[in-house]
């Protein structure tokens, strides 16, 4: 959903750009191995790895067995050798195997080995949602990686994104996880040509505003500009914030959009105790309480599990009327025609009437 | 094993031993402020595998390392100063005893979390195939380990693609204070699951450290000549407690007999003996080896004891790289 920035530019997927990003990394440095589930398969993880194994050969490219924690602690112990791993899992749920080596073993051995050796290993992670995907294949649990000392943690909203942060990521000298939302991978953007690596760290100012400052990640930031969108025709000009990273945050960034718009409204793809979202209005709150006119406020997803039936998740979603509505009440405006000029889309449970399953 | 090797092997088992025993004594005085996971009564396959291994090879290890971390070479004073949490230590005193690292000689590192180095292992297994080299990654483990779901991932993997990697099994017979038989079937030989993972494993007395040499080196020669994963499964045991300076026969989780019967299978006296016997060893090199360990050690101790701890502030740094 990135406002189209020039008519040369040239247009690529978020899957493609994650190709390319791949296809670019492995390019640039022959230590640099991809594998994972289906790495290798007709469909290439959404398209994401297609191609890969016939450019860079077998050893460099591959499936493996179902042993998501082993094939961590492999990624670490490649690492520590020179190697630079990039791991994929088709769903972040898949991954949970894998905590032990995770925030055991590549979190703490740079700082509990004194910084003698890093493990630079880049982790895939891609987000359910919809489509009756249901409790175990639809967690968005970025919190939890967040609160690891160590660990960096990027969410790209944009195809460009997507790219640059894939490369920053690969030749970050740290553990990285890289989550993608199943529901962008076939957005279409601007994506530069070449090695074109973002930083990891700064936000990006999806929108500029001077009302309200909305902070999201990921898909959140597509809903939050729809809502942007509709609310300017009601006079209020939002400023979006795209975090890109949830550890580290971009905390002068907040602070200082916060200053201006004296509003802060955060998102969240995941569920509300202990979320990202939360994090941020606490911070804000500690430290620049005087500048806020109102309370903050939060929408993220319940906490409950997310389920299955096409009925249970009705309205279930945080989308973009969700958004502009709360954003009205902040401002003590009325509801007006919001929800129905932010309609959940039809069907709700899908990214675009285009996805007819089944993943 | 020539005699030359028989020396150094003994030598190295002695230094681990009287290393330990030298911690034991002096824990006591709340200097070293960690967990420590003593391996006397386990030293040949430490010294063993430290001499059959290349300084250029890999080796990785869990709680229990010292032995290992000795064996493969590393420096004696960086571990005590690791453990007495000094800036000096090999992990600046951020790791402790749970965690050694001497990169120079190709000690990865070791870790607190039973069988997670396995798959670390594995890892620097696959980095060899990849650069073409001729190394070797060595991975220490006990029986506990064995019950881990990695353990299981990381064999099918090291087998489905012929990593060169090593797995020694220490099976000491206790995990802290369970014993083998409440945690897996009486009669079921641990090398036997690596054989049915697809891994070529054999089982070896941990006792008998000339036999535990040639059975390492045989291993580490075949891994090296490109014909995949081995898996060794050594009897040893664990003469102190599980995590501490003492022994802990008295609190009733085996018995003074079993203990004693162990105790007399003892590996450092044994081999020692097989050496005076074989007029390899004479009593002066003997008398010339205890005195060198113990100048060494005790140096290594004072400078540990001399050494800085890091400042309050060093806890904050090295987050990132």
């Amino acid at each position: 959903m990135r406002e189209p920035t020039s008519l040369a530019g040239r247009q690529l997927s978020f899957s493609k750009a994650i190709n390319e990003a791949l296809t670019v990394a492995m390019e640039a440095d022959r230590n640099v191995i991809c594998y994972g589930l289906g790495t290798d398969d007709p469909k290439g993880i959404f398209g994401t790895t297609l191609g890969l194994q016939e450019k860079f050969g077998e050893a460099r490219v591959f499936d493996m067995p179902l042993s998501e924690n082993a094939m961590t602690g492999v990624a670490i112990g490649c690492a520590l050798n020179g190697v630079l791993p990039v791991m994929c899992h088709q769903r972040l749920d898949f991954f949970l195997l894998a905590m032990d080596q995770l925030v055991n073993n590549a979190a703490k051995w740079f700082y509990m080995f004194d910084g003698q050796c890093s493990v630079p290993i880049t982790i895939r992670l891609i987000l359910g949602r919809g489509w009756g995907q249901g409790p175990t294949h639809s967690q968005n649990l970025q919190a939890w990686f967040a609160h690891i000392p160590g660990l960096k943690v990027v969410m790209p909203s944009s195809p460009e994104d997507a790219k640059g942060l894939l490369l920053a990521s690969i030749f970050d000298p740290n553990p990285v996880l890289f989550i993608e939302h199943r529901w962008l991978h076939n957005m279409v953007g601007d994506v530069p040509e070449g090695d074109f690596r973002s930083p990891i760290g700064p936000l990006r100012v999806a929108r500029e505003g001077s009302d309200i400052t909305i902070v999201s990640m990921s898909y959140m930031t597509i809903e939050a500009l729809h809502a942007a969108t509709y609310l300017q025709t009601r006079g209020i000009s939002c400023e979006v914030l795209d975090l890109r990273c949830v550890n580290p945050i971009d905390w002068p960034a907040i602070f200082a959009s916060v200053e201006k718009t004296g509003k802060l409204l955060t998102l969240d793809t995941g569920a509300a105790t202990g979320s990202i979202a939360g994090e941020v209005i606490a911070r804000v709150a500690m430290e620049r309480m005087s500048s806020l006119r109102c309370a903050p406020a939060r929408l993220a997803m319940p906490d409950v599990p997310e389920p299955t039936s096409f009925g249970m998740t009705e309205g279930f979603y945080v989308r973009a009327g969700d958004i502009a509505t709360k954003i009205l009440c902040m401002m003590g405006k009325e509801q007006g025609d919001v929800m129905a000029s932010l309609p959940e889309p039809t069907p709700h449970d899908v990214p675009g009437a285009w996805f007819t399953g089944p993943f | 094993m020539t005699p030359a090797i028989a020396q150094q092997l003994l030598f190295s088992m002695k230094r681990i031993r009287h290393v330990e025993e030298e911690i034991s004594r002096r824990y006591a005085e709340q200097a070293m402020r960690c967990p420590v996971h003593l391996c006397s009564g386990q030293e040949a396959v430490s010294a063993a595998a430290g001499l059959a291994l290349r300084k250029d090879d890999f080796a990785v290890s869990g709680h229990r390392a010292h032995g290992h971390y000795l064996g493969k070479g590393g420096d004696l004073r960086k571990m005590l100063a690791e453990i007495y949490g000094k800036k000096t230590g090999c992990a600046g005193g951020r790791g402790g005893s749970m965690h050694l690292i001497d990169e120079s000689v190709g000690f990865k590192g070791s870790t607190a979390i039973v069988g997670n180095t396995i798959p670390v292992g594995v890892g620097l297994g696959y980095s060899i195939k990849l650069s073409g080299t001729d190394q070797v990654s060595c991975i220490f483990l006990g029986d506990g380990a064995v019950e881990t779901g990695v353990f299981y991932e990381s064999l099918n993997f090291a087998a489905v693609k012929k990593l060169p990697v090593l797995f020694l099994c220490e099976n000491n017979l206790y995990s802290v204070y369970s014993p083998l038989n409440v945690r897996q079937p009486v009669g079921r030989d641990i090398f036997k699951l690596a054989q049915a993972i697809g891994v070529n494993a054999t089982q070896g007395d941990g006792n008998d450290a000339a036999a535990v040499y040639h059975q390492i080196a045989a291993a580490v020669a075949d891994i090296r000549a490109g014909n995949g994963p081995q898996f060794i499964e050594f009897s040893v045991y664990r003469w102190r407690e599980h995590c501490g300076p003492g022994f802990d026969n008295d609190i009733g989780y085996r018995s003074e007999q079993e203990y004693l019967h162990h105790r007399q299978l003892e590996p450092v006296q044994r081999l020692q003996d097989k050496l005076r016997q074989e007029n390899i060893l004479l009593p002066a090199d003997i008398a010339a080896f205890d005195l060198a360990i113990q100048e060494e050690t005790d140096a290594a101790f004072r400078f540990a004891i001399d050494s800085p701890f890091p400042s309050r502030t060093d806890a904050f740094a090295k987050i990132y790289a």
